[in-house]
């Protein structure tokens, strides 16, 4: 009898976990339901109160009109072009934050130099820094060196302040690589950069991709720079979608606003779901010991 | 001259070697001369930059840049401003809120999921999917579902509770919890995989132990698992604290600061006073203290990491 | 193949000394093992030989040439890791190969001597895997298929068995010395583990604290210990250290020592004529290596077992004598705790040490 009600009572145990469990992943899904179902729908449906259902008609219309017909200000251009400027973004500064900081991960490890921890420290709290405390100089640099709300400056800004993040993936990573390995390179002849090249690289697929996957979600998502350097048509897309969202003239398009928000979502969601792993370690790896 | 370059060659002192070849003195300068220009780059758009600010801060600027100094005039101003007192009651609400919630509901998440969950993959990635999101889309979103008229407040209306309200949005007194919940729900995935990699890293043998001497599950998470994951504890705090002083595009795509100013964080102050208002001077002195509030989380806690760091070693 | 000479060489982190004024020579063809606990400076030391670390003082000579300023890959060594030290993403033949392709060897060239390396070390089928899929017997022996295909100079060893286990180590042990009889060139070989030091070495150098405190053939370091701190680390059981003191007597020189059981005498311990006369009547510590006891009714030794711990081929006795414990290895006997014996000493094998200074008395 005893064990037929300790198993029961496990029983029950393991239904409220699960339930508990569902329930949150329910919760954790809501909004993300809402906003596909809603982009989905027409706007009279909408403001007939559908909120949380399918959609008893799907129409792709909010989401065409999201991608190129979706007034922002005065441009009804939609988001194409925001879009296309995200890309020319984050493309060049996830490269260059990943190039360097794999150098100055490898440099901070395996050629320590007297200074090198305080070089170390002073990077890392750039990964903390808030950057209203910098923006204000950043915008008079940019304006005279003539990249101010350019394309090209958000890519220096971002390469700048990326590479603190990425000095850290690597040198956490290359920490781990045993010191011996670059001796026996030595001895057998290869200097810094062949070390580099031939060793270092290519032990350090993993966190290639972890350095590219992060600095590609914090590139693209990134938006008090964006809204700070850049204005009009060379916006990156999240400033075009809050402006397309703020929009108070005439009947709230929410389903537009919904697509819109898809679109700017999509890439991040992406490479989250392909890459997921990789993408917790570089959240983890914030805990600076990883 | 001959007295240096005999005491040079008194043992004990300086080695006495040829002078190295110049390439050989270049490949020993070579890793620093590598690291220098993103050193550079750091320094001048950290620290440089810092120090620009701070200089801006002590000057009368307003519209444009002007490089006098007035002293803490503009913090005097700063500190008179009632937004920037609602700012300050806001970030610390917030903060607070923000804090307990997303640890408690990370802590959970993260225990329940580690009781050989047999779908854990696909539970994981749906609480943490949101962290991937800009603040802007989560703001957005969650914008639409606290909308009054059309989201769940008519929902469970029309399911035929007739008095539910859930208009907090719209309130001034309530906003701010609004923002609260879309943070939380963007960042518990972010507090629920620190913990999870904390107790993944617990010996199990330490649990079959106290299941041997007959201690309860819960009782065996409270005293012995939880207080395990301190440097979690730590990292999930310091972390999500620096989120929430920073948090500026989730205020402005929710609330826009609103209604009436009700929802105003110091990071939304900064912007708006920077380069809506003209008050380049008050702004400035409001991101000179947003940093210093950061620093003195951050920087005892980059310390204390770094120091184990080198003992580990 | 080369000579090796350090003279006077210093090294220091700020004001931590890690080698003090090191002198160590050896002849071409030699096997030097440097024997110490960890943090004794031998690996310091075989970095600086590899030219992986500045020195701070003195020189290094391979082959009558000063390469302290000789970056590595110029110094004609090859070195193999505690940790092997495998490129992890290059397979056997592209490790092995990896330094004759940075010294611009041709194709052919490289795989003839990758191939023969492969077939001295018995690894022809290894390479075209990654050193993950590799056993660590098998990435030990990779590790010196690279070092071997340099023709060095000079091979340095860094600890290369102990990340092995026990069994693997004693045969790796006998492969590496079958590999310096058959190259013959000069090893420097680190180590903790005395008795690789023993089986492997043409000559030891016993560290301790950045100073050598002993270097010679290793049978002599055994025999012979310039130290009791050389004596207790080489040899096991070590060395039994037992406070005593020199009879004067008729021009034998004769050492004394208590037990619980009595006063035991050993007669005819080499010492010079002179030593003996200055000691004459003075405390000394007696140092007698337990396989030098043997079970003798009429011994000069009385003993009262406390501890028998049989091995196999040897029993251990432990038993006190001089206010410590002494260990004596003697044949299979059918001893009993609590009983007393008598034991003879080999007078001849027996060594002195001067108290003050823990120095060997000749």
């Amino acid at each position: 009898m005893a064990t037929k009600s300790l198993a029961r009572q496990q029983m029950l145990g393991r239904l409220f976990i699960y339930s508990a469990l569902i329930l949150l992943a329910l919760y954790y899904l809501m909004p993300l339901w809402v906003m596909v179902t809603t982009s989905l729908k027409p706007l009279d449906e909408i403001y007939s109160g559908s909120f949380i259902g399918l959609p008893q008609e799907i129409t792709f219309e909010a989401w065409s009109k999201a991608w190129s017909g979706a007034c922002i200000g005065t441009e009804c251009t939609g988001l194409r072009p925001y879009f296309v400027n995200s890309i020319m973004m984050v493309v060049p500064a996830v490269l260059l934050s990943t190039g360097l900081g794999a150098l100055n991960g490898y440099v901070l490890t395996k050629w320590r130099f007297k200074g090198a921890n305080l070089v170390f420290g002073m990077m890392l709290f750039g990964c903390f820094l808030p950057y209203q405390a910098v923006i204000l100089p950043m915008a008079q640099v940019l304006g005279r060196l003539g990249l101010s709300g350019s394309i090209p400056g958000l890519v220096l800004v971002h390469t700048v302040y990326g590479i603190c993040f990425t000095s850290l993936f690597f040198r956490n990573y290359f920490i781990t690589i045993p010191d011996e390995l670059t001796k026996a390179a030595q001895i057998d002849g290869a200097g810094f950069f062949r070390i580099f090249l031939s060793i270092m690289l290519p032990a350090a697929l993993p966190i290639i991709v972890v350095s590219c996957i992060w600095q590609f979600t914090q590139v693209w998502n990134d938006f008090l720079f964006g809204v700070s350097f850049t204005s009009g048509s060379d916006t990156p897309i999240t400033v075009a979608l809050n402006n397309i969202v703020n929009v108070t003239t005439g009947r709230k398009q929410y389903n537009v606003d919904m697509a819109s928000a898809m679109i700017a979502a999509i890439p991040t969601l992406l490479v989250y779901v392909v890459a997921g792993r990789y993408f917790v370690r570089g959240l983890t790896a914030g805990a600076v010991k990883g | 001259m001959t007295d240096i370059s005999q005491s040079a060659a008194v043992p004990g002192t300086a080695p006495q070697r040829p002078a190295a070849t110049l390439s050989a003195r270049l490949a020993r300068w070579l890793p620093r001369l590598v690291m220098a220009p993103s050193f550079l780059v750091v320094l001048i758009g950290v620290y440089l930059f810092i120090a620009w600010t701070l200089w801006i801060s002590l000057s009368s600027s307003a519209m444009l840049p002007r490089y006098d100094f007035v002293g803490l005039e503009q913090y005097v101003r700063l500190w008179n401003t009632p937004r920037w007192h609602t700012a300050v009651i806001n970030l610390f609400l917030f903060t607070g809120l923000f804090l307990a919630v997303t640890i408690a509901l990370g802590l959970l998440m993260a225990i329940l999921l580690d009781q050989n969950i047999r779908a854990e993959g696909v539970l994981r990635t749906v609480y943490l999917y949101p962290m991937a999101l800009s603040f802007i889309v989560t703001g957005t979103a969650w914008k639409w579902v606290l909308n009054p008229e059309l989201g769940v407040e008519k929902v469970v209306q029309s399911w035929g509770w007739d008095t539910f309200a859930f208009d907090w949005i719209t309130r001034p007194e309530t906003a701010i919890y609004c923002v609260v919940i879309a943070a939380v729900w963007q960042s518990t995935g972010f507090a629920m995989a620190i913990f999870l990699a904390g107790l993944r890293g617990i010996d199990s043998s330490i649990i079959k132990a106290a299941q041997i001497e007959g201690a309860s599950l819960p009782r065996i998470y409270a005293s012995i698992i939880v207080p395990l994951l301190r440097p979690a504890f730590l990292s999930v705090i310091v972390l999500l604290s620096y989120i929430s002083i920073k948090s500026f595009d989730l205020v402005l795509a929710l609330t826009n600061a609103g209604p009436g100013g009700s929802t105003e964080m110091p990071s939304t102050f900064m912007f708006a006073y920077t380069f809506q208002r003209n008050q380049m001077g008050v702004g400035a002195a409001s991101a000179i203290m947003m940093l210093m509030t950061v620093a003195a989380i951050i920087i005892p806690y980059l310390y204390s990491e770094l120091r184990e760091d080198t003992h580990g070693h | 193949m080369a000579t090796l000479d350090i003279n006077r060489v210093r090294k220091a982190y700020g004001n931590l000394e890690v080698l003090k004024e090191v002198n160590i020579s050896v002849g071409d063809g030699e096997f030097l093992v440097l024997l110490g606990p960890s943090g004794c400076g031998k690996s310091t030391l075989l970095n600086i030989i590899a030219g992986l670390e500045d020195i701070t003082g003195g020189e290094v000579l391979i082959g009558n040439r000063v390469v302290n300023d000789l970056p590595p890959k110029d110094r004609d060594i090859a070195m193999v890791f505690q940790s092997y030290a495998l490129y992890p993403t290059m397979t056997v033949r592209q490790n092995i190969e990896f330094g004759m392709k940075i010294r611009g060897i041709p194709a052919e060239e490289r795989a003839k001597a990758t191939n023969a390396a492969a077939e001295m070390l018995q690894m022809t089928g290894l390479l075209d895997r990654k050193p993950s899929q590799l056993s660590g017997g098998q990435r030990q022996r990779v590790a010196m298929g690279r070092a071997i295909v340099r023709h060095p100079d000079l091979f340095l060893f860094d600890e290369p068995l102990s990340n092995l286990d026990a069994k693997l180590r004693v045969d790796m042990r006998t492969e590496i010395k079958r590999l310096h009889q058959r190259l013959g060139t000069t090893i420097v070989y680190v180590t903790h583990d005395q008795i690789e030091a023993m089986t492997l070495a043409t000559k030891v150098a016993v560290m301790k604290g950045g100073v050598v405190q002993h270097f010679g053939p290793p049978q002599e370091v055994y025999d012979r210990p310039a130290n009791t701190y050389v004596a207790r680390f080489v040899g096991s059981p070590a060395m039994n250290i037992i406070p005593g003191w020199l009879l004067a007597s008729d021009g034998v020189p004769t050492v004394a020592f208590d037990t619980p059981q009595g006063e035991a005498v050993v007669r005819g311990v080499p010492l010079s004529a002179e030593t003996a006369h200055r000691f004459a009547g003075r405390d000394v510590l007696v140092g007698i290596r337990p396989e030098h006891f043997g079970l003798d009714p009429s011994g000069t030794v009385p003993v009262g077992v406390d501890v028998v711990e049989p091995t196999g081929p040897d029993t251990l006795i432990v038993f006190a004598a001089g206010g410590t414990e002494v260990v004596a290895r003697l044949e299979p006997f059918d001893a009993q705790v609590g009983r007393q014996e008598r034991f003879s000493v080999k007078a001849e094998k027996v060594v002195l040490f001067d108290p003050a200074t823990e120095t060997r008395l000749d």
